[in-house]
């Protein structure tokens, strides 16, 4: 019983010090800065909570009741008999938070309709560090309330993580969408109206269907069909290539699996600077069929064909992944089962193979389709005056219209499209969910592809690797010379310019790179572990607890999947740009933005991890009288160790190649290497955007490598305790 | 806490619902200080439900759950003194035995965690064990470890959940009599979940049957075999032929009963005179190639299993199960059969306690 007396002064505590010694409000200057310390006397707004009171701050007054009753309760009650309303308090609080927050903005109140029902008020900053730990004491409030009412065993540890994680998503996920919805219907002012969403809902721009008759098409049909069109194309590419490398007996297939580490460590230009290199108007193939043939080809490239080829490049290696997986999962047995039933090859592919593969056909396709709706750098690169909806929603913040209105209803159309496919699929595949792999030790061998079959799909296939692996060795011989296409003589001027040091006052970086080099690599760093951390926590949470909700935080976490980085971009902005929470042009919001863009995966690969480990193991250290926590650290994270190393690889490696969140989110300040690659390439520099582009790539091989060695290394030690998935398995299967 | 309920688990009037499906109705259940009680029945019968209430690891619905005479229904499974065997062991894969064994020690903060361990493994002869990794262990091996690890906490109340269904039938005999040696040797209470009969009766002090979430009958092997309270106990606890049969006469504690025109004098618990049911173990049951007059019947099958004949005979009192250890000679398909019976395998069923 001591227990809960103990955490419960804790969060009291917490309460305490955010109300009376940590600044109440945002901080410009930066909290973890520290220069307000400095200044804390002279400025009010540096002043904690309770000193707020006096400044008129009275939205603050529920706040301290609230502290106050819970430390009533403390003293004055046992923990069998509060815990409701302990719950009730913390649930209280951030209610009054929540609300005080968004009503009452920087100048005074957010809707007249309020101003007109309790007079003027004074606005207020942000929510600072003290507001913060005052949200974060309310949940726990909630979380040891019910525990104390015995809810979920009691166990105080997971219910603190299930609020916080409820509490996270909610704010970094749903706030900013909402956010997102309600940004399309305010002006510049913040005043409520339908203008800009029914200009721009009914724009011709967006919604024309004149390609159909001969014209162009509105920018909304022309991604829906560049989507389907790239999800159709790389799923099939993506089908042949499983197939050649599982059924066939192809030269060089099993060296076919490493193409699908590229598309992890791509930075989002490269394909379509290398293809602008290879097919633009002055690309050297382009030169070579204009002097043989004497055609004009002009500038083809520019437009949907070229962002189509891109991304076809980009995503056929990730549905290559997923397709593997599927074609390695239907069981031998099943084939020859076919076999004996008088059916040839041919038919027991048509027949057993091919439906077996459906889902993971519909899950490539899905996953096809919502790349490209997200993709941003290939249309940034190839687009040309016919953008797509990701690249329109940038300039509609950034572009000289800029039009936070038109960029909001875009990003919904975007997000629509996403969830809609995102829905549908998991609508079809509710009804045909063939789980064929068993378990049981299934022996027999895959049957060979049919000759008639075998001889196309393998001259495709080794046609597009020749392809894909001409467009990646461009990328790093572009980087080599002078000026790519006029004057090809080789030179290390890009990679001077990028990344020159030098001596002569002292040691410096004086490279145009390197800031933003050491950005991305100190924010990735950062990033990568709380992903990992949210990410294992919610598997845990999801596989092992049994919560309410818990059906609609797993649905929540999987439709983030769907999201496009733009729509996020775009969606933090509109949220973390205005009190209550205010986060633009800090590295936080990079970090935030990284983590739950990230999570997904951390998710999924946690998911798939610890299914694999019998709930008996969890039970038995409980009953050994170990608590939820002793039994994470020593038990659960121990054995899921690969899969934690993986996700760490994995969302360090991302954030160094996302580009369409990011591009919204970056500032002078914190400045990110993707985001400078594109100002490079807006300015033409593509010397120095492709040596930058190279080093990033060369710093991703080694990252990955490395880990690699290391779980290597570890399987040597213990070599009866090697996991059946090898993390190289998991970090591709992340990837996916 | 009195000293005298040390050890007692206590059931009082749980409930526990998953959803709509009500897993236990309604359970009342004391289990006494010292004793081996197996909840015993068929698969989805509510008795490992039971046992991991105990645990901690499912909280009832309803009612209350006592261990050594407090209420523990709200505690989380880390703060009961209990400790459980799992049917899959659960030896942490990435410690060593004696980690193992010392992980519960060092939770609870023993300062002597290694030397309670090392005696822990010595009770199940393991020792020399300890810097093994449990895959290094022989499934038998790895049962003990699992053993030893709840063991060496000295919990009020061990629990067992089937912790011998992974190994091979000799085995199972071994370590079920050293798990029953263990437990009376050190005295503690036991809770043993099982759905194989033979072991409940080898290893028990009292056997509580259960069937969708209720309790079927509750008393000592003897009483369970000998005068099982519905058709189902008789067929479940060593499979039973079930007969119709009349209660002619009763006394103080045997009853008169007639069956197939035959008298037998059987054990009754407050029978009636009337009609009845009765238990005929398979083994009980005599055949003979003279029909005289007797009940009588004709084998439908019949099988050679090394030490015993076993047959279907379809006869005037419905479809028997008969077990013939006299093997010189097998009575051919359609042979027809007297039928007589042996009093020491007749058990009358029902009946008020």
């Amino acid at each position: 019983m001591k227990n809960e007396n103990r955490r419960l002064d804790l969060a009291l505590i917490c309460g305490v010090l955010g109300l009376f010694i940590l600044p109440w409000f945002h901080i410009r200057s930066g909290f973890f800065g520290g220069e307000w310390v400095l200044d804390l006397l002279s400025k009010e707004r540096y002043w904690p909570g309770f000193f707020q009171l006096f400044l008129g701050k009275l939205q603050l007054l529920p706040v301290f009741a609230l502290v106050g009753a819970a430390g009533y309760l403390r003293l004055k009650s046992e923990p069998g008999h509060r815990g409701k309303l302990i719950a009730i308090i913390g649930a209280l609080g951030l209610f009054w938070m929540v609300l005080e927050g968004l009503s009452i903005g920087l100048r005074g109140w957010n809707w007249s309709l309020l101003e007109a029902t309790f007079g003027r008020v004074d606005g207020q900053p942000a929510f600072g560090a003290g507001a913060v730990l005052l949200a974060l004491t309310f949940t726990t409030f909630i979380s040891f309330g019910l525990a104390e009412k015995g809810a979920l065993k009691g166990d105080a540890i997971v219910l603190t993580a299930v609020s916080l994680l409820i509490l996270l998503v909610a704010t970094f996920v749903f706030y900013p969408i909402l956010s997102m919805f309600a940004g399309a219907f305010q002006d510049f002012r913040g005043n409520f109206t339908t203008e800009g969403v029914m200009r721009n809902i009914t724009d011709p721009q967006i919604w024309k269907l004149n390609c159909l008759v001969g014209g162009s098409c509105g920018i909304a049909w022309r991604t829906m069909f560049l989507a389907i069109a790239t999800a159709a194309g790389s799923t099939l590419l993506g089908l042949a290539f499983a197939l050649i490398v599982t059924r066939t007996q192809m030269p060089f297939r099993k060296s076919l699996r490493t193409l699908s580490i590229l598309p992890i460590i791509t930075p989002p230009f490269v394909i379509g600077l290398s293809l602008t290199l290879m097919l633009g108007r002055t690309g050297f193939v382009t030169e070579a069929i204009e002097a043989a043939t004497g055609l004009e080809l002009g500038r083809w490239i520019y437009g949907l064909p070229g962002i189509w080829i891109a991304q076809m490049l980009s995503f056929t290696p990730i549905s290559f992944l997923v397709l593997v997986g599927v074609v390695e999962g239907i069981s031998p047995s099943l084939e020859e089962a076919s076999q004996t039933m008088r059916s040839g090859r041919w038919r027991t592919f048509r027949k057993v193979s091919l439906p077996l593969m459906a889902p993971g056909l519909a899950n490539a396709f899905l996953i096809g389709f919502i790349e490209s709706m997200a993709d941003f750098g290939n249309p940034m690169v190839l687009g040309g005056n016919g953008g797509v909806l990701s690249t329109e929603i940038f300039f509609a913040v950034v572009g000289a219209q800029s039009d936070p209105s038109r960029a909001a209803v875009l990003a919904i159309i975007l997000l629509g499209f996403t969830l809609s496919a995102f829905f549908a699929q998991r609508m079809w595949l509710g009804k045909r969910n063939f789980a064929t792999v068993t378990g049981k030790g299934d022996g027999g061998r895959y049957a060979k592809l049919p000759r008639r079959i075998a001889i196309p799909v393998g001259t495709i296939v080794a046609l597009w690797s020749l392809f894909t692996i001409a467009v990646y060795g461009l990328i790093l011989f572009g980087g080599f010379v002078k000026v790519w296409g006029l004057d090809h003589s080789v030179t290390l001027a890009h990679y001077i310019t990028a990344f020159s040091i030098s001596f002569e006052n002292g040691f410096a970086f004086t490279g145009v790179a390197w800031n933003s080099f050491w950005t991305t690599m100190w924010i990735a760093l950062a990033a990568a572990p709380l992903t990992a951390a949210v990410g294992i926590l919610s598997a845990w949470l999801i596989v092992r607890q049994d919560f309410p909700g818990k059906s609609a935080f797993e649905f929540g976490l999987m439709m983030s999947f769907a999201i496009p980085g733009t729509v996020i971009g775009i969606s933090y902005i509109l949220a973390f740009n205005l009190p209550p929470l205010q986060m633009t042009g800090t590295a936080l919001i990079l970090i935030f933005c990284f983590v739950f863009r990230n999570m997904p995966v951390g998710v999924r690969g946690g998911v798939a991890a610890m299914s694999q480990l019998d709930k008996n193991l969890d039970e038995a250290s409980l009953t050994l009288g170990a608590n939820s926590a002793r039994t994470l650290k020593k038990v659960i994270l121990p054995l899921l160790r690969p899969a934690i190393q993986a996700a760490l690889v994995y969302s360090f490696v991302r954030a160094i190649t996302s580009i369409s969140a990011v591009i919204f989110l970056v500032s002078a300040k914190y400045n990110m290497a993707t985001a400078y690659v594109v100002g490079l390439v807006e300015n033409g520099e593509y010397g120095v955007a492709i040596a930058y582009s190279s080093v990033l790539i060369f710093v991703m091989i080694t990252v990955i490598l490395g880990f690699q060695l290391l779980v290597g290394e570890r399987k040597l030690r213990r070599p009866e305790n090697t996991q059946k998935s090898p993390a190289q398995g998991k970090l591709k299967e992340a990837a996916a | 806490m009195t000293h005298s309920k040390f050890g007692q688990v206590r059931f009082e009037n749980v409930g526990k619902n998953y959803g709509d499906f009500t897993a236990i109705p309604d359970l009342n259940l004391t289990i006494e200080p010292g004793q081996l009680v197996t909840l015993l029945g068929p698969s989805g019968c509510g008795k490992t439900t039971t046992l991991r209430m105990i645990a901690g690891l499912e909280t009832p619905t309803s009612g209350r759950i006592m261990i050594g005479g407090d209420d523990v229904t709200r505690l989380p499974p880390n703060e009961r003194d209990v400790s459980m065997v799992f049917q899959s062991y659960a030896l942490f894969p990435h410690m060593s035995v004696l980690e193992n064994v010392k992980y519960g020690l060092e939770s609870s903060g023993f300062k002597d965690a290694e030397d309670l361990a090392l005696k822990g493994l010595d009770l199940v002869g393991l020792r020399e064990k300890a810097p093994r990794l449990p895959s290094e262990l022989s499934g038998g091996q790895q049962q003990r470890v699992a053993v030893a690890r709840a063991l060496v906490l000295e919990p009020q109340v061990l629990l067992l959940d089937e912790p011998l269904s992974n190994l091979d039938a000799r085995l199972r005999r071994l370590v079920r009599t050293e798990i029953r040696e263990i437990q009376q040797r050190l005295d503690f209470t036991a809770v043993y979940v099982t759905h194989d009969q033979e072991e409940a009766l080898a290893v028990s002090d009292r056997i509580v049957v259960m069937r969708d979430g209720l309790v079927e009958q509750d008393g000592t092997p003897y009483e369970l075999y000998e005068s099982p309270a519905s058709e189902f106990i008789a067929d479940f606890i060593g499979e039973a032929n079930i007969l119709d049969c009349d209660i002619s006469s009763v006394n103080a504690d045997t009853a008169n009963v007639l069956v197939g025109g035959k008298g037998f004098d059987l054990r009754s618990r407050n029978h009636s005179i009337g009609k009845g049911k009765l238990a005929a173990r398979a083994n009980s049951i005599k055949l003979s190639r003279d029909v005289n007059g007797g009940p009588a019947g004709k084998i439908k099958s019949a099988a050679y299993l090394g030490d015993h004949f076993q047959y279907e005979v379809m006869s005037d009192l419905g479809l028997l199960f008969v077990i013939d250890n006299h093997t010189d000679e097998l009575l051919e398909n359609g042979t027809s059969v007297g039928i007589d019976f042996d009093a020491r395998g007749l058990a009358l069923i029902g009946g008020k306690k």
